[in-house]
């Protein structure tokens, strides 16, 4: 891969981080943490989408959620079948389909579980599933000019319609339990420590991944055409682009980006649920993304680890308390570092660091010197 | 006027019957003009006259209810916004629109054109032909020395110029401005003058302008508008004695 277009500032961000997932946390956390983290850095996905969707597009999704669920169903639909072996489920009336089917009286399989009994279509429909749907949604907005608080409604109400689907359907999805019971990948059995670990690295080295295609577009002139695109859209219609292209192509990046966290995170916790794609999950990647800068993608990252880990050591001692503590954590962020912990970084610790490496990264990241002189999120 | 018998496509630009009205007020009411090539045309008129509303109309901002807008052989009334910007004509805003987040070569560069879809601009390369581009176009508006600085700290007058760097670079055969000198000081309305009269080469332009000193500097041919219609249309010195624009115009 060709890395010319990275900064020397990104090349030292991207080492640091990847030194982190790939070194440190394998090293200094036990199994069952550095599971954690890997979950933790699925919904990392997520956030870098919106970074690109929301902080440079200006286009707030608060339905990232369903992106995140189309991946990870469609990993653990593939994932339900190959546990679903007629050997495996020689008790039920109809062996061969998955165990809740035939609680549900159904007796055959249905058509759209069908391609996912081949794998690598699987891992094809996780990806083109999402961007479809991104891009029916975006095409559907868009080209009608909706876009700020409505589209940001819109998407929500995706979200909340989405997990009444998942929930109502249950013979087809499994309902509010969601897919579980998931055992093996291509016979490989996920389970186990040996695997979990195996699978963190795949989900780090996805992420490192993700990362470089995310600056690759915030460097090109795609980048900075969302850049214009969020300040003054009537400029950049005006000057030949077609302005809903451009928000389509972005979005449905974004929901790409979520589904393969999505199907990480089945792949490493070993369930899907509604749980994971509603209104509450979609509204908490936007709570990673402000917090981590949404102007930044490492602060995506950092944000969500961040905001993840609050998350479990709060809640296990104060679970009432914990909803209420990310709201405030939310309203912070706006109020007080509306450019989230990148912000801080930039304002407070980056100097001090330039002084001792003396390093000089151009400025090539637009957006980010807006934050300076806009107190306030845009939407 | 246009010569009884002459064919529309001797125009550059023809409007024809162009009506538009908002919950049956109409803004543009039956208007015809004709603008020739390398013509600069004025366009004038007291507020509310529907001058504004004509850019928009030809620029695809606002659909016409009724009535034809052809540029050389296309009609722009069914073409999208950006469709009308490829087929050559470019507008400048009445407040400056300009990117504040991005620099401003990268103001510039957005404007040049090339790479202008989803995958062009993915793919676009910065090449030495952009690079000399935007460097001569910064030159020309004054701002070369500040290249990569953000928008956001230019004067209002330096952002004025900005968006006319955007539109040159852009290019178009029929350039549209609104107001380019509204709220600018003596000596940036002079220099802006002397960019208009650079810019204005080899190309039509159609100017909105309250400054009649400006207008008779730079004008070919004036179009008074009043009420949405044409009041008055011929050189400066005949609409300038017209009795009917003194009247509602230029009197005040």
């Amino acid at each position: 891969m060709k890395l010319a277009f990275l900064s020397r500032r990104d090349v030292l961000f991207l080492a640091v981080l990847a030194f982190l997932l790939l070194v440190v946390f394998p090293f200094a956390l036990d199994g069952f943490r550095l599971n954690l983290v890997g979950k933790y850095l699925t919904y990392a996905f997520a956030a870098l989408g919106l970074v690109l969707c929301w902080g440079y597009g200006g286009i707030l999704s608060l339905g990232q959620g369903v992106f995140f669920a189309l991946g990870g169903y469609g990993m653990a639909m593939y994932l339900k079948l190959e546990a679903s072996s007629v050997e495996n489920t020689k008790i039920q009336s109809t062996p061969g389909i998955p165990d809740f089917m035939d609680w549900n009286q159904i007796t055959e399989l249905p058509y759209f579980w069908q391609p996912f009994h081949s794998f690598p279509l699987t891992l094809i429909l996780i990806l083109v599933v999402p961007a479809l749907f991104a891009f029916v949604i975006g095409a559907a907005m868009f080209k009608r000019r909706v876009s700020g608080v409505y589209f940001a409604i819109i998407t929500q109400a995706i979200a909340a319609i989405m997990t009444i689907l998942i929930i109502g359907q249950q013979g087809y999805t499994g309902g509010v339990n969601g897919i579980t019971d998931l055992r093996t990948l291509h016979g490989w059995d996920i389970r186990t420590d040996s695997a979990k670990f195996i699978l963190y690295f795949v989900n780090a080295v996805l992420l490192l991944g993700v990362i470089l295609i995310a600056m690759f577009v915030r460097d090109s002139k795609l980048g900075r055409i969302l850049v214009a695109m969020r300040d003054k859209e009537d400029r950049v219609r005006f000057s030949g682009y077609s302005v809903a292209n451009f928000q389509i192509f972005v979005f449905c990046l974004a929901g790409v980006f979520a589904a393969i966290g999505g199907a990480m995170f089945t792949l490493q916790v070993g369930f899907m649920s509604p749980s994971l794609t509603g209104i509450v999950p979609s509204i908490e990647m936007v709570i990673y993304t402000a917090v981590g800068g949404r102007f930044s993608l490492f602060g995506a990252v950092y944000g969500t680890l961040a905001v993840s880990f609050a998350r479990t050591s709060l809640s296990e001692s104060f679970p009432q308390l914990w909803l209420l503590g990310l709201g405030a954590l939310f309203i912070a962020t706006v109020l007080f570092f509306p450019n989230g912990l990148a912000g801080i970084w930039r304002d407070y610790v980056q100097p001090t660091v330039d002084r001792v490496l003396k390093l000089r990264g151009k400025p090539s990241d637009p957006a980010w010197e807006a934050g300076k002189s806009s107190t306030a999120p845009a939407e | 006027m246009p010569p009884i018998g002459a064919q529309p496509k001797d125009y550059l630009l023809s409007v024809e019957g162009l009506t538009v009205s908002f919950d049956g007020f109409r803004a543009v009411n039956d208007l015809s003009f004709y603008v020739d090539e390398n013509e600069i045309r004025v366009i004038i008129g007291p507020n509310g006259a529907g001058k504004t509303t004509v850019l928009d109309l030809i620029c695809g901002k606002t659909a016409a209810s009724s009535g034809s807008i052809r540029f050389r052989d296309k009609e722009l009334t069914k073409m999208s916004e950006s469709q009308i910007v490829l087929a050559g004509v470019g507008r400048k805003f009445q407040t400056p629109s300009i990117y504040d987040d991005l620099t401003i070569f990268e103001n510039l560069e957005i404007s040049y054109p090339k790479g202008r879809s989803v995958w062009g601009a993915l793919t676009f390369k910065r090449d030495q032909a952009v690079k000399d581009r935007v460097q001569e176009v910064a030159e020309i508006i004054f701002l070369k020395d500040r290249l990569h600085d953000n928008a956001a700290f230019l004067s209002h007058g330096q952002k004025q110029w900005l968006e006319i760097g955007m539109l040159l670079i852009q290019d178009p055969e029929l350039l549209m401005l609104d107001e380019p000198v509204a709220g600018m000081s003596v000596s940036e309305r002079i220099k802006t003058a002397e960019l208009l009269n650079t810019i204005i080469k080899n190309r039509s332009v159609l100017v909105i302008e309250h400054d009649m000193k400006f207008v008779e500097d730079i004008a070919h041919k004036v179009t008074v508008l009043h009420q949405g219609k044409i009041l008055s249309e011929g050189s400066m010195e005949k609409v300038k004695n017209d009795p009917k624009v003194v009247e509602v115009y230029l009197g005040h």
